[in-house]
């Protein structure tokens, strides 16, 4: 609820610059500083900031929380696992292997179009795009949200995950499907080059994928979710039909997170139905809120730095993971409900200073939002 | 003013937190001796997650045989003496999360073996990343088969230590011989692919299989399952059991509730449960059951016995061992005696000198095939009240393992032989 | 016939464990809005509470009550759970109402904590530090009014605080050396075993009735009866109802809405508590017990709607034949002759794995038709 009833906190121009030259400059001296295992985690990290740009859009800004997201994000993942699979044995003019395993003699129907470059492209997203809208509209149709919803999804994804697992013959089950032993243009999608590559592809899109968010958000279409967000009766009494601006806005954030499930596969190496974990989907959903939901900065920079904390302390300290992890999602949702960026953006560091006696307090009006929530925490 | 009663509440809590975890840690681990120089392996379990349960113990076990190779002087290579160092890395039971970890102690720590897994799924997963790194991984668990990698090592059984010689006795000689079977299974690669070897094995046979059922992993309600069991075994019959973990505890204290019990006929072979699981379960729900495995704590041999009190000593008296862990045991050793050989810790010689390497075991002899996995003694055990297997029958010496599955047809006649350098893919050729 | 009753009693069977474990989460989220992610891990921890209480009847002194240790067990779980869902309320929801979301997230924090929680703290410390709570948060009621308040105050609390800290310590210590095994921390699953009356199976009308399922549909038929006697008559139940309906007015008119917030939720974490004995005696005790139970409980919540506590029933009773008739393929046996594509249909659901999904699908299409559940509230209804 906080930060709802205002607009967002917008950083100065120099920091966004700032933060901008930073990103750049890691996106251009990465692939020659890092060694390269961390180069290829910060490759996945930034392509799953791509899955976290979608959930601040849904959640941030229309104010939809799905705990499903891992549906999306496992769809494109395995569409582009599919096709790498498929152009591998198709070079031996076989099945692939673990069909033969099974004894499966035919390609299942749904295999076949995946031979197919561009459709692959096409469908790593448009699938995911597609599966969001129709779930998303016979939901929101029935004005079912807030807590209904999350839970809705969270069994959802645990219905898609049961549906993956069991299925053996369709597409390996559990095992799900390695890429990094695939082939593309003659080179192993695992070798050091091609993970090269698709560090700077994965760099791009996130870019690409943050204008495209931006764009969104910004404008009519934008303030009509934040609207949807702040009061959405409201917003239908005005005339608005807020089920078609939930349904495209859902349909969006399933498309990236398609976009980040492949991203994923191809740089970790395998796609498996782990992806549509129950724990998987909640954690995506806290990188926004530690970065700061409703800043799409927040968003990157969340998604990169949890995964980072995460991987570098279970390296140190397997067991203390969960400890650590369970008290920053209730640390950030109770004291620091905006996030990292939405507290440093909203002035908190000059508000540290100010407490440390660094700093003169800025004289504000004060501000009316601040009734309301009080009213809200009551 | 609720604040400030949550703080003190918050505060107390605290308090108590840092009191009580203080007095839950314990001593740290150290061993002393003369040393040239160091060398760190790589384990990789799941300390979080699902798997935690059953892959705890196996760390467990890794770190006593490193620790005894360590107080027995470390490795000796070239003259020098080196001491093995541990990285342990948490696969936090997700498939993908072995991946990584795999890459981590391969490209950032360096390490020339990772001794890891227990899933098939976490198994396939790291396959990938150890073959294009061309790096080395011991896997310890018996697991389904129809896999022969050039960067794998495993010690764990193949079906024809396990599972073949186990249906051949329950359709044999077991109490319900003849009677018809059903499989019930976790639904992951393991169940379905054993289970699909069981059943064309017993078409060869002649017996026969009356269903067969999966629960998805995570899920407890064994209700279905067994009214499915009681409808199409009215009589009894022998229950093939893959089960996983947490399922197994559903599955045999409602089968017994269910009347589903060997007094009425009915006689359950397990192929994932051991003594750590018995003891997990609880006896009383599994006497008389069967299990089919290369190591049983009840073995009476001086190595046996050995084992069993050194784990006892250093992790409590309540503690029991099982083939797992024997396997996970054995193939620290089986790589010191790989590397000792080649005198080297180079990936490519280690692996040649492998192949032949000989240890006396904890379950018996056991010796490094060509194909990578071990021979091994095959034993059937009947569950006794005390958690124990009662070895009822015993392979005449060790069974040589075969990689590739001779009862399913699309693998029949195909072998593996990693010393073959005349045929295309020594992993899988004609015989 | 008989096929019919199977399917009924094995269907009431299932009902009844989703309901017992769904019962707290339906009762937390239809009056006070909140979603409880943690309530998978409360179960956990009655399910270990009644492994606790098992090993204590072991000691020699005890042997004798041994059978009756399950009762024990209800009372104590559902003490456990209420005393951690107390703390939880005062500590983490309480900050959140009104954003059901950050509840959820927050609450999910609070799961990820209590398992790895079990796994590396051993249960006789668990124990204590749970003994600790429970008289430092009852220590200020009984206490006299006089003794808590003014500058006293600070000190009388800091002294209950020390005083239960003790307690709880020594607690720990003499019962981790009467039970061992409970002084080590242990990852793995633990035994629960129930005693012998409750075990084995009734013959009746040609169908096995399995006791301890039996047991499970009594204590939640009881438990179920007592929730609903509770709200409806008792005075604090009352007062819950009337804060759910309007809070601010209740405030006005002197209900304590703070205390009516701890009991709501100290009441639906302990119902969680006997949910974990329930499951205790048909499955595993682990860290992941809750985990595995907790999307049914979502299933059932969804189906049955908020706000009453019929709609929770029927909604587990449905789910709970619907697995039965699906997952273990009933309609094959009922009618054997059935065209080949259609069996091959039946067949393909026919495990519990793709029951759940067909279970699934068919709750979005009733969705379609009753958005609120079964049972919705009544009357004008303010969205918010």
């Amino acid at each position: 609820m906080v930060a709802s009833s205002t607009l967002l906190p917008q950083p100065s121009r120099w920091i966004r610059v700032a933060i901008w030259v930073l990103i750049l400059a890691v996106l251009v001296a990465a692939p020659s500083v890092l060694p390269v295992f961390r180069l290829n985690l910060l490759g996945r990290f930034l392509s799953l900031a791509i899955a976290a740009l979608g959930i601040d859009l849904i959640w941030g800004f229309t104010g939809i929380l799905s705990l499903g997201q891992g549906v999306f994000f496992a769809l494109g993942g395995y569409a582009v696992a599919m096709f790498l699979q498929l152009n591998t044995s198709a070079a031996a003019g076989m099945l692939p292997e673990f069909f033969r395993l099974y004894g499966v003699s035919s390609l299942p129907f749904f295999w076949e179009p995946f031979r197919s470059p561009v459709f692959t492209l096409i469908a790593l997203w448009l699938v995911p795009a597609l599966v969001a809208a129709v779930l998303g509209y016979l939901v929101f149709r029935n004005r079912i949200k807030g807590v209904y919803f999350s839970i809705l999804t969270q069994a959802a994804l645990l219905v898609f995950f049961n549906f993956f697992n069991g299925q053996q013959k369709l597409i390996n089950g559990t095992n799900g499907l390695p890429t990094d032993t695939t082939v593309l243009f003659g080179q192993q999608v695992g070798s050091e080059p091609v993970q090269r590559v698709l560090f700077w592809i994965t760099g791009l899109l996130l870019i690409l994928s943050w204008f495209f968010v931006r764009w969104v958000v910004r404008g009519r279409f934008g303030d009509v979710l934040i609207a949807i967000r702040d009061d959405e009766p409201r917003i239908r009494f005005t005339g608005f039909n807020p089920v078609v601006f939930k349904t495209i806005v859902f349909a969006i954030a399933g498309a990236l997170a398609g976009i980040s499930g492949a991203l994923f596969t191809v740089q970790s190496g395998i796609v498996t139905p782990q992806f549509m974990s129950v724990p998987f989907s909640i954690e995506m959903v806290i990188w926004v809120a530690v970065g700061g939901r409703g800043t799409l900065l927040g968003a990157i920079f969340g998604a990169v730095l949890i995964n980072y904390g995460k991987s570098l302390v279970s390296e140190a300290l397997p067991q203390s993971w969960l400890f650590i992890q369970g008290a920053l999602f209730i640390l950030v949702v109770t004291a620091l409900p905006q996030g990292i960026l939405g507290w440093f953006f909203a002035g908190g560091f000059r508000n540290l200073l100010v407490r440390a006696g660094l700093a003169r307090p800025l004289a504000t009006y004060p501000s009316l939002e601040l009734d309301g929530q009080e009213e809200v925490r009551l | 003013m609720p604040s400030i009663k949550i703080r003190r509440i918050a505060a107390g809590a605290a308090f108590s937190v840092v009191a009580f975890s203080l007095a839950a840690c314990g001593p740290g681990d150290q061993a002393a001796g003369d040393f040239d120089d160091t060398v760190k392996v790589g384990i990789l379990h799941s300390l979080t997650g699902t798997m935690a349960i059953s892959e705890s113990t196996l760390v467990d076990t890794q770190k006593m045989a490193i620790e005894e190779i360590n107080a027995a002087g470390g490795i000796e290579v070239d003259g020098k003496k080196y001491k093995i160092e541990y990285i342990v890395e948490d696969g936090a039971s997700d498939w993908p999360t072995f991946a990584e970890k795999a890459a981590k102690l391969i490209d950032q720590d360096g390490v020339p073996v990772v001794f890891g897994g227990w899933t098939s799924a976490s198994r396939k997963a790291m396959l990938p990343v150890f073959e294009s790194k061309d790096a080395f991984l011991y896997y310890p668990i018996q697991y389904e088969g129809q896999e022969c990698s050039r960067n794998i090592m495993y010690t764990g059984a193949t079906p024809n230590q396990q599972s073949e010689p186990a249906t051949v006795f329950m359709y044999e000689k077991s109490p319900a011989a003849g009677k018809p079977f059903y499989l019930v299974g976790s639904d992951y690669v393991f169940p379905r692919t054993s289970n699909t070897i069981t059943k064309e094995q017993l078409a060869s046979l002649g017996g026969e299989v009356v269903g067969e059922d999966y629960l998805p992993l995570g899920n407890t309600e064994v209700a279905p399952i067994i009214a499915k069991i009681r409808t199409a075994l009215p009589d009894g019959g022998v229950i093939i059991n893959t089960l996983n973990g947490d399922q197994n505890v559903a599955f045999f204290k409602q089968i017994q509730d269910a009347g589903i019990t060997p007094a009425n006929g009915y006689y359950v072979m397990s192929y994932s449960i051991a003594e750590e699981e018995i003891a997990q379960i609880g006896p009383e729900f599994l006497e008389s059951h069967y299990g089919a495995w290369n190591y049983m704590m009840s073995i009476d041999t001086p190595e046996s016995k050995k084992f069993a009190e050194n784990f006892k000593k250093k992790y409590g008296s309540d503690r029991v061992v099982a083939d797992p862990q024997e396997s996970a045991y054995n193939m620290v050793y089986l790589w010191k005696k790989a590397v000792e050989k080649a005198g080297t810790f180079d990936n490519a010689a280690v692996r040649e000198a492998l192949i032949g390497v000989t240890f006396d075991a904890p379950q018996g002899p056991i010796e490094v095939k060509p194909n990578h996995h071990i021979s091994q003694t095959v034993r059937i055990g009947q569950i006794t009240s005390d958690g124990q297997f009662d070895i009822i029958e015993e392979s005449d010496g060790p069974i040589a393992p075969l990689a590739w599955n001779q009862f399913v047809p699309e693998t029949k006649g195909y072998t593996c032989d990693w010393t073959r350098t005349d045929v295309p893919d020594p992993g899988k050729f004609r015989m | 016939m008989t096929l019919l009753f199977e399917t009924l009693f094995n269907g009431l069977a299932i009902g009844s464990v989703l309901l017992i474990a769904a019962l707290g989460l339906a009762i937390v989220f239809g009056l006070m809005g909140v979603i409880n992610l943690a309530h998978g891990e409360l179960i956990m921890l009655g399910a270990y509470t009644t492994y606790v209480v098992q090993l204590i009847f072991r000691l020699p002194f005890l042997a004798p009550f041994y059978d009756a240790y399950v009762l024990v067990a209800l009372v104590a779980a559902f003490v456990v759970s209420g005393i951690v869902g107390v703390l939880l309320e005062r500590t983490v929801i309480r900050r959140l109402y009104g954003s059901p979301l950050e509840t959820l997230l927050a609450t999910w924090g609070v799961s990820l904590i209590l398992q790895q929680f079990v796994r590396s703290v051993p249960l006789a410390s668990a124990a204590g530090l749970v003994l600790t709570l429970l008289l430092a948060l009852l220590g200020p009621a009984v206490l006299p009014g006089q003794w808590l308040a003014g500058p006293r105050g600070r000190f009388t609390r800091a002294g209950v605080w020390a005083g239960a800290a003790l307690v709880g310590v020594l607690a720990a210590a003499s019962l981790g050396s009467l039970v061992p095994s409970l002084s080590r921390a242990n990852p793995r699953n633990v035994d629960v075993t129930a005693p012998a009356w409750m075990r084995g199976s009734i013959e009746l009308a040609g169908l096995t009735l399995p006791v301890p399922r039996l047991v499970i549909i009594v204590i939640t038929v009881v438990a179920v009866l007592g929730i609903t006697w509770f709200l409806a008559r008792s005075v604090w139940g009352m007062r819950i109802r009337a804060v759910t309906q309007n809070r601010p007015m209740s405030d006005c008119l002197g209900i304590p809405t703070e205390t009516v917030d701890v009991l709501t939720f100290g009441v639906g974490s302990g119902l969680a508590g006997v949910a974990g004995v329930a499951v205790s005696l048909l499955g595993s005790v682990g860290p992941n017990v809750g985990a595995s139970y907790i999307v049914g409980c979502f299933m059932v919540v969804v189906l049955g709607g908020v706000g009453n506590l019929l709609g929770t029933v029927i909604a587990s009773l449905a789910i709970g034949v619907m697995t039965d008739l699906i997952g273990a393929g009933r309609l094959l046996t009922a009618w054997p002759g059935m065209p080949p594509s259609i069996a091959a249909v039946v067949d393909f659901f026919a495990t519990t794995s793709m029951a759940q999904v067909l279970i699934f699908s068919l709750i979005v299409v009733f969705l379609q038709f009753r958005p609120s559940g079964l049972f919705p509230q009544k009357g004008r209804l303010v969205e918010a």
